[in-house]
């Protein structure tokens, strides 16, 4: 076990380090001098030049990126736009983000393993047909088109929630729905496949030939199984939403990371842009780390591979 | 060997045929294609003109989908969506399949160290969740229709390469392989003319499901504000004004989100019902 934690490890560093070269080259994607595209319309020679002195744009890139790193980790690093640390920005919206994933998280592994469970027992019912066809729905669904659809129901037309922003728990309602429903989709057609795959085992054969009743075959012998390739679903949809609730926190006007880096990319806060890029991918490659060292924790089977 | 690539195609056709959700599905593109393709001579009326004494109007005989604030036909504007999403996203779909079977055949014909390098390459880009890549692309190119095909091509790239490495992982230890390197093909014509071509199914099946991604980006870019421009008609660029007159013209919301869902539930679908058919194995489970 402790080789394969090890072995992970050591694998992740170069991701990171090309995740953080990748955030890093933005500003040096831009097409002629960032300087001048920070200083913004009609500044003076001189504006551009101080500004390309103040944020080392005058420096080798190496050096750069070596400052930009050591920014981050210092929180030395400055937004561009509002001159704080850029961590002390950074650091409650992504708490934001945070929330609404974990919220959407539970509201979709709750509809997706229960209605996977559900179809899978009762093959070819009229709820497996419903569950094939939210699936279908739900991985093909915009999610910025639901969010709208949810609040011309729900806000405009009903006037049970808010439209928008941020504040109790009614806040909160539509964007866990609209962030959720593609991941309840992918949950619940991988509970159903397991389960079903599951089902068809030989030792579930024999428990189901020694008569014992069908509600404690399920719980017992089938679930305990099936559900751990579920969890690590669970676990890699929890580090997508962290990172792919950018089009719901738009819609919805959530104070969240993802908005903040599309904000911070019209007001042309690039540092912003940078570290928020960097800090959703670093996140999203954690949190798949983590789902793995847990499933091979559950399952030794995998440690090997 | 001619006659035996007509039967087994011939075989894809008829195992297609029999998969309802994927008639479907190739309808729908049909469809999709064709308005895009025809859009002028659909769309009843000029997608671009203003008309500010019939602005917001909801669904009527004379604009079955309303009106938007200036007053624009929103039927014909969603009929112009059609032609700027598939342009874009076809364009930057080939660029990817091009760029992603290169990368692919290379690192899984020669393996060893490039392999390493070029896959570790593509880990960091499949690092970046979601659209956020493209994102992060956009935010320093700038939005635009060509920065927009920049951005998708690389981001949906990866995807190509990797599905092409596994199949060239397989083929090139293949007894024709074998056989083309005793004839004393090189390694480039080996490439060429053998293992790309026995590796087109799976790329051609990540095509259209890619097609789909690259549709729901396009408009998730726009929506952002970093896609394409006003007033150029757009599904995701009309939403995002849509979203601002909610309140007091509901109509607005539901048009071009309900075209872009029914494009991308078309893709999907036909690249599914395609899978299938080329792995029929897979299907029963």
């Amino acid at each position: 076990m402790l080789k394969f934690v090890v072995r992970r490890l050591l694998l992740l560093i170069p991701v990171v380090i090309g995740v953080s070269i990748v955030s890093f080259s933005i500003m040096h994607m831009i097409p002629g001098d960032p300087a001048r595209i920070i200083a913004g319309e009609g500044a003076t020679v001189e504006d551009i030049m101080s500004i390309r002195i103040k944020y080392g744009l005058d420096r080798p890139l190496i050096e750069q990126y070596f400052r930009f790193m050591k920014g981050v980790i210092t929180n030395d690093l400055r937004s561009i736009r509002t001159e704080r640390p850029i961590l002390t920005e950074l650091l409650p919206r992504f708490a934001n983000t945070a929330q609404l994933a974990l919220v959407s998280i539970i509201i979709s592994s709750v509809i997706g393993v229960t209605l996977g469970i559900v179809s899978a027992v009762k093959r070819n019912s009229w709820i497996d047909t419903f569950s094939m066809v939210f699936s279908l729905v739900g991985v093909s669904m915009p999610i910025f088109w639901l969010g709208i659809l949810l609040i011309i129901l729900f806000a405009v037309t009903l006037r049970w929630l808010p439209s928008g922003g941020k504040g109790g728990v009614e806040h909160l309602i539509l964007p866990a729905l609209t962030l959720g429903l593609a991941t309840s989709a992918i949950i619940a057609r991988m509970t159903r496949a397991s389960v079903l795959e599951v089902l068809n085992q030989d030792y579930v054969r024999t428990v189901v030939a020694f008569g014992l009743p069908k509600r404690k075959i399920i719980y017992k012998y089938v679930l305990r199984n099936a559900l751990i390739p579920v969890v690590t679903v669970i676990g890699l949809q929890f580090g997508y939403l962290l990172g792919g609730a950018v089009l719901t926190e738009s819609v919805f006007g959530w104070p969240g990371l993802g908005r903040f880096v599309v904000d911070s990319i019209f007001s042309r806060d690039y540092i912003a842009v940078q570290v928020g890029i960097m800090m959703i991918a670093t996140t999203f490659v954690l949190v798949n780390l983590l789902v793995d060292l847990v499933y091979a924790l559950i399952d030794p089977r995998l440690r090997r591979g | 060997m001619r006659m035996k690539k007509r039967t087994s195609s011939l075989i894809i056709l008829k195992r297609m045929a029999r998969n309802k959700g994927a008639i479907f599905g190739l309808i729908v593109v049909l469809l999709i294609v064709f308005v895009a393709i025809f859009a002028p001579v659909i769309a009843p009326r000029d997608p671009y003109k203003q008309d500010l004494l019939a602005s917001l109007e909801p669904p009527s005989w004379k604009h079955p989908f309303g009106t938007d604030v200036f007053g624009r036909d929103v039927l014909s504007r969603v009929i112009y969506g059609a032609r700027t999403s598939l342009s874009i996203s076809s364009l930057a779909v080939l660029i990817a399949f091009i760029l992603g079977a290169t990368v692919g055949t290379i690192a899984g014909y020669f393996h060893g160290v490039l392999d390493e390098v070029l896959m570790r390459i593509l880990d960091v880009l499949m690092a970046f969740p979601d659209i956020l890549l493209a994102i992060a692309i956009v935010a320093a190119l700038g939005p635009g229709k060509i920065n927009l095909v920049v951005a998708i091509a690389i981001y949906s790239f990866p995807q190509f390469a990797r599905v092409m490495r596994a199949s060239a992982m397989t083929i090139k230890n293949s007894e024709y392989i074998e056989a083309a390197k005793a004839i004393g093909e090189s390694h480039l014509s080996t490439m060429v003319r053998y293992v790309l071509p026995n590796a087109l199914a799976p790329l051609l099946v990540q095509a259209t499901l890619r097609m789909a991604t690259a549709v729901l980006t396009i408009s998730g870019l726009s929506f952002l504000g970093l896609g394409v421009k006003p007033p150029e008609a757009e599904w995701g660029t009309d939403l995002a004004m849509a979203r601002v007159y909610l309140e007091i013209a509901p109509h607005l919301g539901i048009f071009p989100g309900l075209a872009l869902f029914i494009t991308v539930l078309g893709f999907n679908l036909f690249g599914d019902g395609l899978n299938d058919a080329l792995n029929p194995r897979l299907k029963d489970r």
